[in-house]
């Protein structure tokens, strides 16, 4: 479960300090799932790069299950984000010269499981989301869909906690989109993970059980009975 | 994964790893060939040296030739005016001390009792004039059967006529002769010739009348095995043939110490005395020594020899010291650099990727070392290729093996001249000059290709290592 209290991020920009997030009080429950909206520049990202130890507030407490990611020292950051929480990019961020194998392969890397293992557990994971043909390929090789769908069983491969999704539909079109929100959809119900997801998309937006809005800095989170 | 990670990449980026290995590979070969240049120059210039001195001599102790007219005789030829109609052949011939002043055999002595010094003995250097040849008398022609009659008076008329013939036919025969203690063979100019036919002397034959010819010399007088050669009315038998190692030998004819100093009339005495020290690192302090322990001597290391050395192989030794060196320091320190910036430009270029591998867990340490392992694998390439091109080039050199001149001497040594006898001349020898490559250039070529990935790796692996997840990944969404 993560509990955010007063979290406030503040950048500087060409001399400028720029107030990402606004004193952020936040409860995401375990096995919740939950989109957050709002327009660009409004502060989504950074909420979802504090959430998944990719950065540090300036202030306030990021607490996961307990332990304060704004508190932890960097070495022990970066093993929270090896061990619970998988992350799904806009830009699918695979690394070009891997195959879809070794891709999935590099998020079990820093866990220190054997290489026998870990081809095992990635090709698992890409049969999972439907891609059990093709381990050999490489992301250049692959159409927009399946490179996402990749890089979703790179993120599910270590059975994470938490699951943190920016755009993941960005650069796909609407057949795409819909084919890899029934993936994650279908993860998320059946890894019983906590889904967090940032989107531009108010179709995706209407399904979600919660849905948060940044502005400003500032969060509003709704229960969406039509979900 | 690490090295499948490393190897696709390297595979994706491999023009700018071409460029980087061949960078490297163009100053690893250029420090190759350098190196085994300078090396061969070294060798050069040691047989060079080896020619004058010998092997295991580490200085030579003389006392320099007086100036001309002051003590020295000028040899003087006597023949027997022979009235009685005879003309048999006539000989006279000298034996002079050549080139130095002559020491005291006790010398040696105490050149050898100073500390640091392993071994010294003498050497007598002797040249040897010889004048052989006949007088014809000249015979009387009578003009035309003499004058007719007599004058008034009776008197009797002289005859008329003239001497027609006769004359001198002599041959002059010149050649160096060398003293050495036969007893101390590992010292001394002979051990800069192999004896390539017959024997050397025995450590017996201190006194016996036996001689080692060079070889050059031998084969213009057609002397071998078993001949005998005179010096002054006394008979030597050629023993042994030897070939000097390089340029010019030290004498035309070897012969026991003692039978020399007997020939020169020079009774216990030497010219030059081979030192060798018990440390090649403690040679100049001997030479203090000596200077100091034994005045009016002067004390030439193989050093001060190599200070005299001129000509192209002098040139080509400062050539590859001096602009060979640093070239190879100036093209290893661009390739350095070269590498270094591509390889921070390559990291530039995967910051989203490496943003990403921090993003899922990734230790800074592992991302660093992912980038200096392709670094030095790219250096190691290049490593390679250089001691390939490095060695094709010493090959070719080697091949082709410039004769390079030294110029030795020409009053060099300051005052000194070389040890050995004769030296006092400038006299030029030609080296081929060839390439020899060590082990320890291979070990210091693989150094250099380690270094320069090292390098390159830190400007790469410093930059990926300061990467945040969160800047990488803003960076270009």
């Amino acid at each position: 479960m993560y509990e955010l209290t007063a979290v406030t991020k503040h950048y500087t920009r060409s001399r400028e300090t720029v107030q990402a997030l606004d004193g952020i009080d936040l409860t995401i429950p375990d096995g919740d799932r939950l989109v957050i909206q709002g327009p660009t520049g409004g502060g989504k990202s950074t909420l979802l790069q504090m959430l998944g130890g990719l950065d540090r507030p300036t202030s306030g407490r990021i607490v996961l299950d307990g332990i304060d990611l704004a508190a932890l020292p960097e070495a022990r950051l970066t093993r929270v984000r090896s061990e619970n929480i998988g992350f799904v990019f806009q830009s699918f961020n695979l690394i070009p010269t891997l195959t879809a194998q070794e891709n999935v392969e590099t998020a079990l890397v820093p866990l220190g499981v054997k290489p026998k293992q870990r081809r095992e557990q990635a090709a698992e994971a890409l049969k999972s989301v439907g891609l059990g043909e093709r381990l050999a390929h490489l992301p250049g090789e692959m159409s927009g869909g399946q490179q996402q769908r990749v890089a979703i069983a790179r993120a599910l491969v270590k059975q994470p906690k938490v699951l943190l999704a920016d755009e993941p539909t960005g650069n796909l079109d609407e057949s795409m989109r819909d084919e890899i929100m029934d993936v994650l959809e279908r993860m998320w119900k059946e890894l019983g993970l906590t889904f967090i997801m940032v989107t531009h998309d108010s179709a995706l937006a209407k399904k979600a059980p919660r849905l948060a809005t940044i502005r400003k800095g500032r969060i509003t989170v709704k229960e969406n009975t039509r979900a | 994964m690490f090295f499948t990670y490393l190897r696709r990449e390297l595979r994706r980026r491999r023009k700018a790893a071409l460029v980087v290995a061949s960078g490297l590979a163009l100053g690893i070969a250029l420090v190759i060939v350098v190196t085994s240049v300078s090396a061969g120059m070294g060798a050069a210039q040691d047989k060079v040296l080896q020619s004058l001195y010998g092997l295991g001599t580490d200085m030579t102790v003389t006392k320099a030739a007086a100036p001309a007219g002051s003590t020295s005789e000028r040899p003087r030829f006597r023949f027997d005016a022979q009235d009685d109609g005879s003309e048999g052949e006539q000989s006279s011939d000298r034996v002079m001390v050549q080139g130095f002043q002559t020491l005291a055999s006790s010398t040696v002595g105490t050149v050898d009792a100073q500390s640091g010094v392993a071994d010294a003995v003498g050497g007598l250097s002797l040249q040897v004039v010889k004048v052989s040849g006949e007088f014809t008398r000249g015979r009387f022609q009578q003009d035309g059967g003499g004058a007719p009659g007599g004058g008034p008076g009776g008197a009797q008329p002289s005859p008329q006529g003239r001497v027609e013939g006769g004359g001198a036919d002599f041959d002059v025969n010149s050649y160096s002769v060398y003293g050495t203690d036969v007893a101390e063979p590992a010292l001394g100019p002979l051990t800069s010739s192999r004896i390539t036919s017959g024997r050397t002397f025995r450590t017996s034959e201190t006194n016996a009348e036996v001689a080692v010819a060079d070889a050059s010399y031998a084969k213009e007088k057609k002397l071998k095995t078993g001949s005998t050669v005179t010096i002054k009315d006394t008979k030597f038998e050629v023993v042994g043939i030897a070939t000097a190692d390089s340029g010019d030998a030290a004498a035309d004819l070897y012969i026991p110490l003692k039978q020399a100093q007997t020939l020169a009339d020079a009774k216990d005495k030497v010219t030059t005395i081979y030192v060798k020290a018990t440390d090649s690192q403690r040679i100049d302090g001997v030479k203090s020594q000596i200077v100091e322990n034994v005045p009016g001597t002067t004390v030439t290391t193989s050093a001060d020899l190599a200070d005299t050395v001129s000509g192209s192989l002098s040139t080509a030794s400062s050539l590859a010291a001096s602009v060979g060196k640093w070239l190879s320091v100036v093209v290893l320190v661009a390739a350095f650099l070269v590498a270094g910036l591509l390889t921070s430009s390559a990291v530039s270029r995967r910051v989203r990727e490496f943003g990403t591998l921090k993003a899922l867990g990734w230790k800074s340490r592992r991302v660093t070392g992912q980038v200096v392992g392709e670094a030095v694998v790219n250096g190691l390439v290049g490593g390679a290729l250089g001691i390939a091109l490095g060695l094709a080039g010493a090959y070719a050199v080697t091949a082709v093996s410039p004769t390079l001149q030294a110029q030795l001497g020409g009053g060099g040594g300051a005052g000194g001249g070389f040890g050995g006898p004769g030296r006092q001349a400038q006299r030029t020898l030609d080296v081929a000059l060839t390439a020899p490559v060590s082990p320890t250039t291979i070990a210091l070529a693989v150094a250099l290709a380690v270094t320069g990935g090292l390098i390159a790796g830190a400007f790469g692996g410093w930059r990926a290592s300061r990467l945040r997840p969160a800047d990488a990944l803003r960076r270009v969404e």
